[in-house]
């Protein structure tokens, strides 16, 4: 990829768990190729082991992350998309060469990534206005209702959108101050690991995000039934596989995101559609006197 | 304990109540057999056999199901938003117009203290379709899409513990946003959705817009798996939760539970002690403690713990147990003989496990189902009647030296559904209030409850709202929240 005669120095594409980037611990590797089948990097291969280690590292960040103040959150997010964007010769080549795209379809993808943190950005200290109340009770009662984050995130990262789709489904579980632990696209998992990259280096408290490469039929379900994961998004669930994942994870009541029949147009404007369910409405009450 | 004050028997009369012999199933505007085994309802407090119940077979389930179906495309979908809402107004009179009636009915068939079915189920289920009422021609404003739209069919399935209250929280909402319901009741708990029916027909609500269909177990599990449901909300145990939402699992059915819990009650030595007693007291007896959100685990603060345990204890003595008709009594009876085995095991399963039971001295009634004002002190985190919901007037109490310790004890828990705080401090009582994973926090006060006010669990206490703004969503299409 380098002009001229210098032999590449190649990276060698790791997990990312607990602001760290180890290897799987199963010292699993498989190939990631281009969309017409060239090999382009031996990626990570999580585990059953590295899904544990990483929802572990996600319930140790949430406290934190959760009681951080919503501009604090607003502001990390916008430097993820900062940093992204010092990134974005690199992104619009990955995700041309995982995709199969376009200079033109690859740039305008990665665009809309970097955009779509900045609109999350946004909406941090905005949702308790937003989806917050002061309940008119009929009593002498100071009644309100706020929101706030269900804890641990799973998230099952869409298959074909490699970078878009993955900032769509996890930017909102960070906005709304939850953690997450994620499955990229088996497939397509390079811009994944660079968005580790880039997340290491945007002030995102080690473990808010977890990064594993691999196989969502293989992780899936033991992130669907694990006790300390609160909620599931299985956008990217393999084909056929989501009814078992939605029913593994009523053993613990998680909140779930269903997948929709096709992957949607992760253009599109995303509306609260993808924060709400990872919400939880706290009411507080306390009498009026004096 | 002897007694301050002597009572007379102040019963109130159940002559207003006129039980049939039988009842059937109110499907598509009718009241008619079901083709399932009928079942018996007594008194909990008598064991008298009220009246026997028709039981819905799926076949049953299946027609109200189509009848509902019907009517949400015929008339209450396509209906005037305005007049769904005037029907919901109409409704809400009658329950009012009627309270009485209902109040001595829930009591007869649920062994509730008349007190509380008087002055707390009625009339908050009368406000609950009153508040939803104005709802019906206001969703756009709502703040859940610019033109929101309903399910369908709503499913639904309800406890025993607030049977017309319960109906109210699910029927109010799911009509006012524009569905039609296959509601079942209790199997212990049927007459009140029954007599709801009648009031139905009075307020000439159109045939299928609400169906009743009573039984068991399978015929709640017939509504939650009909394909043509399009929502299912639940409340009730956990582990019932747990199958229904692996039963909805892979289909396109939007699902709201309402689950069970383990409510800590935290009293800080700095909060007035005469009225924290007064809140462990409603918390944990109110309903006999057959209450989702029950305050029934009491944290206390290591250094007043000796103080409010004897003022409890005292405030305890005065409490009556007995006849749930009479108006001075405070605890009547346990629901069911199921559910009295219950109480007694976990409660003997506390003593094994090495925490003190104490009970008032009082005298129980030779017939019915009746278990005493019970309270565990020297209780570990471990035990199960620490950890397990016992729905029951068992209050389990365990100390605390610090805020924190407060709080990581508060949520040692796999539910968070609610919790208590009790401090004159309103610093701490923020601070604590935003620490606790709980739906909802009582501060200086308990167990209150309002249409306006959202209710709902965290983790395994299960998902969506019931009541406010927030709980239309989980009638709406694509809204969450």
């Amino acid at each position: 990829m380098i002009g001229n005669d210098r032999l590449a120095v190649r990276k060698t594409y790791k997990l990312y768990v607990n602001g760290a980037f180890p290897r799987s611990e199963s010292g699993r590797t498989y190939e990631a190729t281009d969309a017409k089948g060239h090999f382009l990097a031996n990626v990570a291969q999580a585990s059953r082991k590295d899904a544990r280690d990483a929802v572990v590292a996600a319930r140790g960040a949430f406290p934190k992350w959760s009681a951080a103040t919503a501009y604090n959150r607003g502001q990390v997010l916008y430097r993820v998309a900062e940093v992204m964007e010092g990134r974005h010769l690199q992104f619009c080549e990955e995700v041309a060469h995982g995709e199969g795209l376009s200079a033109s379809k690859a740039r305008a993808a990665v665009d809309a990534a970097i955009d779509r943190w900045v609109w999350y950005a946004g909406w941090t200290d905005k949702l308790a206005a937003v989806l917050g109340s002061a309940n008119p009770v009929a009593g002498p009662y100071f009644d309100f209702s706020l929101p706030e984050p269900t804890g641990v995130v799973a998230v099952l990262a869409p298959q074909q959108s490699s970078l878009l789709g993955l900032v769509s489904v996890l930017a909102p579980v960070l906005a709304t101050g939850s953690t997450a632990v994620v499955v990229t696209s088996k497939d397509r998992p390079i811009p994944a690991v660079t968005l580790a990259e880039v997340l290491a280096t945007s002030d995102v408290p080690g473990g808010v995000v977890n990064l594993l490469t691999g196989d969502a039929g293989e992780l899936g379900p033991w992130l669907a039934e694990h006790a300390d994961v609160d909620a599931i998004d299985l956008t990217g669930a393999p084909a056929g596989r989501a009814m078992e994942l939605e029913r593994e994870a009523a053993g613990t009541i998680k909140r779930v995101i269903r997948p929709p029949a096709t992957e949607p147009d992760w253009t599109a404007d995303p509306g609260l559609s993808r924060m709400t369910p990872f919400l939880e409405t706290k009411t507080v009450w306390h009498p009026m006197g004096v | 304990m002897t007694s301050l004050f002597e009572y007379a028997p102040a019963p109130e009369s159940r002559s207003i109540v006129d039980i049939a012999p039988s009842y059937g199933l109110f499907i598509d505007g009718e009241f008619v057999d079901g083709t399932g085994e009928p079942f018996k309802t007594v008194n909990p407090a008598t064991e008298e056999v009220l009246t026997e119940v028709s039981a819905a077979s799926e076949a049953d389930v299946d027609r109200a199901v189509r009848a509902a179906r019907r009517a949400f495309e015929k008339t209450w979908g396509p209906m005037r938003p305005a007049d769904r809402g005037k029907y919901l107004f109409r409704i809400a009179r009658l329950l009012q117009e009627r309270a009485r009636e209902f109040a001595v009915l829930e009591s007869l068939d649920n062994g509730k203290p008349i007190r509380e079915s008087r002055d707390v189920d009625i009339p908050l289920a009368a406000a609950h379709f009153f508040y939803h009422a104005g709802w019906a021609d206001k969703l756009e404003h709502a703040g859940l899409g610019p033109a929101p739209k309903p399910l369908g069919v709503a499913g639904q399935v309800i406890p025993w513990n607030f049977p017309l209250l319960m109906l109210a929280w699910k029927v109010a909402p799911a009509l006012a946003t524009g569905n039609t319901v296959v509601l079942k009741p209790a199997e212990t708990t049927p007459l009140t959705a029954l007599l709801f029916a009648e009031v139905c027909r009075q307020a000439d609500l159109p045939p299928g817009v609400v169906n009743i269909v009573t039984g068991a177990g399978g015929t709640g599990r017939a509504v939650v798996e009909h394909d043509d449901v399009d929502k299912v909300a639940f409340t009730g145990s956990t582990e019932v939760g747990r199958s229904i939402a692996r039963a909805v699992a892979g289909t396109r059915k939007k699902l709201t539970l309402e689950l069970g819990g383990k409510a800590a009650n935290i009293v800080f030595d700095d909060a007035p002690i005469d009225q924290a007693v007064e809140g462990i007291v409603q918390g944990i007896f109110f309903n006999q403690g057959h209450v989702c959100c029950a305050g029934s685990r009491l944290l206390v603060q290591e250094s007043i713990h000796d103080e409010v345990i004897a003022s409890l204890q005292r405030r305890i003595g005065t409490l009556r147990v007995g006849d749930p008709l009479d108006k001075n009594t405070d605890i009547g009876a346990i629901n069911s003989a199921e559910q009295l085995a219950r109480i007694r095991e976990l409660s003997d399963i506390g003593e094994a496990e090495g925490a003190q039971r104490w009970q008032p001295a009082c005298e129980l009634p030779d017939r019915g189902y009746w278990f005493p004002p019970t309270v565990f002190t020297d209780v570990s985190p471990a035990h199960r009647i620490a950890r397990d919901e016992v729905f029951g007037p068992v209050l389990s109490v365990l100390t605390f030296r610090t805020p924190d310790e407060a709080v990581a004890k508060a949520n040692n828990s796999t539910y968070g559904l609610s919790a208590g705080i009790w401090s004159e401090k309103g610093s701490r009582i923020l601070k604590i209030a935003d620490q606790l994973r709980a739906g909802v926090v009582w501060a200086n006060t308990f167990n209150k409850f309002d249409p306006t006010s959202p209710f709902g669990g965290y983790k395994q206490s299960g998902y969506g709202r019931e009541g406010g703004r927030h709980g239309l969503a989980a009638y709406l299409k694509g809204a969450d929240q």
